[in-house]
């Protein structure tokens, strides 16, 4: 608590204790929505900049830090992903996963077709499938993180699953 | 769309695009953050580049204010 309220009056020493206790934290919060490690560096950097232009905004006594962080990271991310879109396979380099693109065949194949129909979503829909679904972080963090209701992110991930089987269908593969 | 095509859906998912949730961060930060602090530009806000902007086109369409304006400071 002290901490914090060092870092909203503008302390940097403050300001550089939160960033190296939650530097990792917001890393792995990003990265699940980017899937790109040197996008997800940058980003978290990015997010720890604007923290830090809106310090004099947080009030310790009445917001809560983790949310505030997380809120600002997923807008970060989302920002990215809007940026990019349509400019890079974003799924094309999932983290973690060597070799993966050595799948002969059909496998292959399916897994393409699988990244496109995610590519066709929009970077908020992709965002809440990928938290949701691929990562299965509760609905409540989901919504959190976003700023919206639980059950606005059920709408989300319903519409986008039914985006997503669309798209599948129309590509020859039955789910 | 019932349940078990959502389920569907999540399981091909979870088969061909790997969760990240634990992927660490390989390297600290704090040095490219501490960087991109001390590159902080000098940002002047719109409504200042509005006032300048006003300001030019006054002088420009009334030069006579110049010197009235010197006077006075």
């Amino acid at each position: 608590m002290e901490l914090l309220r060092r870092f909203a009056e503008g302390d940097p020493e403050a300001f550089e204790a939160l960033f190296r206790q939650y530097q990792g934290e917001v890393f792995r919060w990003i990265v699940r929505i980017v899937r790109n490690r040197a996008a997800a560096e940058d980003l978290t950097v990015e997010t720890f900049w604007r923290l830090h232009r809106a310090h004099a905004r947080f009030d310790p006594a009445r917001g809560k830090w983790g949310a505030w962080l997380r809120r600002i990271a997923t807008n970060v991310a989302l920002d990215h992903l809007r940026k990019v879109r349509g400019e890079v396979p974003l799924l094309a380099d999932p983290p973690d996963a060597p070799g993966a693109h050595r799948e002969p065949g059909e496998r292959a194949e399916l897994r393409g077709q699988i990244f496109r129909a995610m590519e066709s979503l929009s970077p908020r829909l992709r965002a809440v499938v990928l938290l949701a679904l691929v990562e299965e972080e509760p609905y409540e963090e989901i919504a959190q993180a976003l700023g919206i209701s639980v059950g606005a992110v059920k709408v989300r991930v319903f519409r986008a699953v039914r985006i997503l089987r669309k798209q599948l269908l129309e590509a020859g593969v039955h789910p | 769309m019932n349940e078990r095509e959502r389920e569907e859906i999540k399981r091909l998912l979870k088969e061909f695009v790997p969760a990240a949730g634990q992927t660490e961060l390989g390297r600290d930060l704090w040095p490219t953050m501490l960087k991109r602090l001390e590159q902080q530009p000098i940002r002047m806000p719109w409504w200042d580049w509005a006032l300048l902007a006003g300001v030019t086109v006054l002088f420009c369409l009334f030069p006579g204010m110049i010197p009235a304006l010197l006077y006075h400071l």
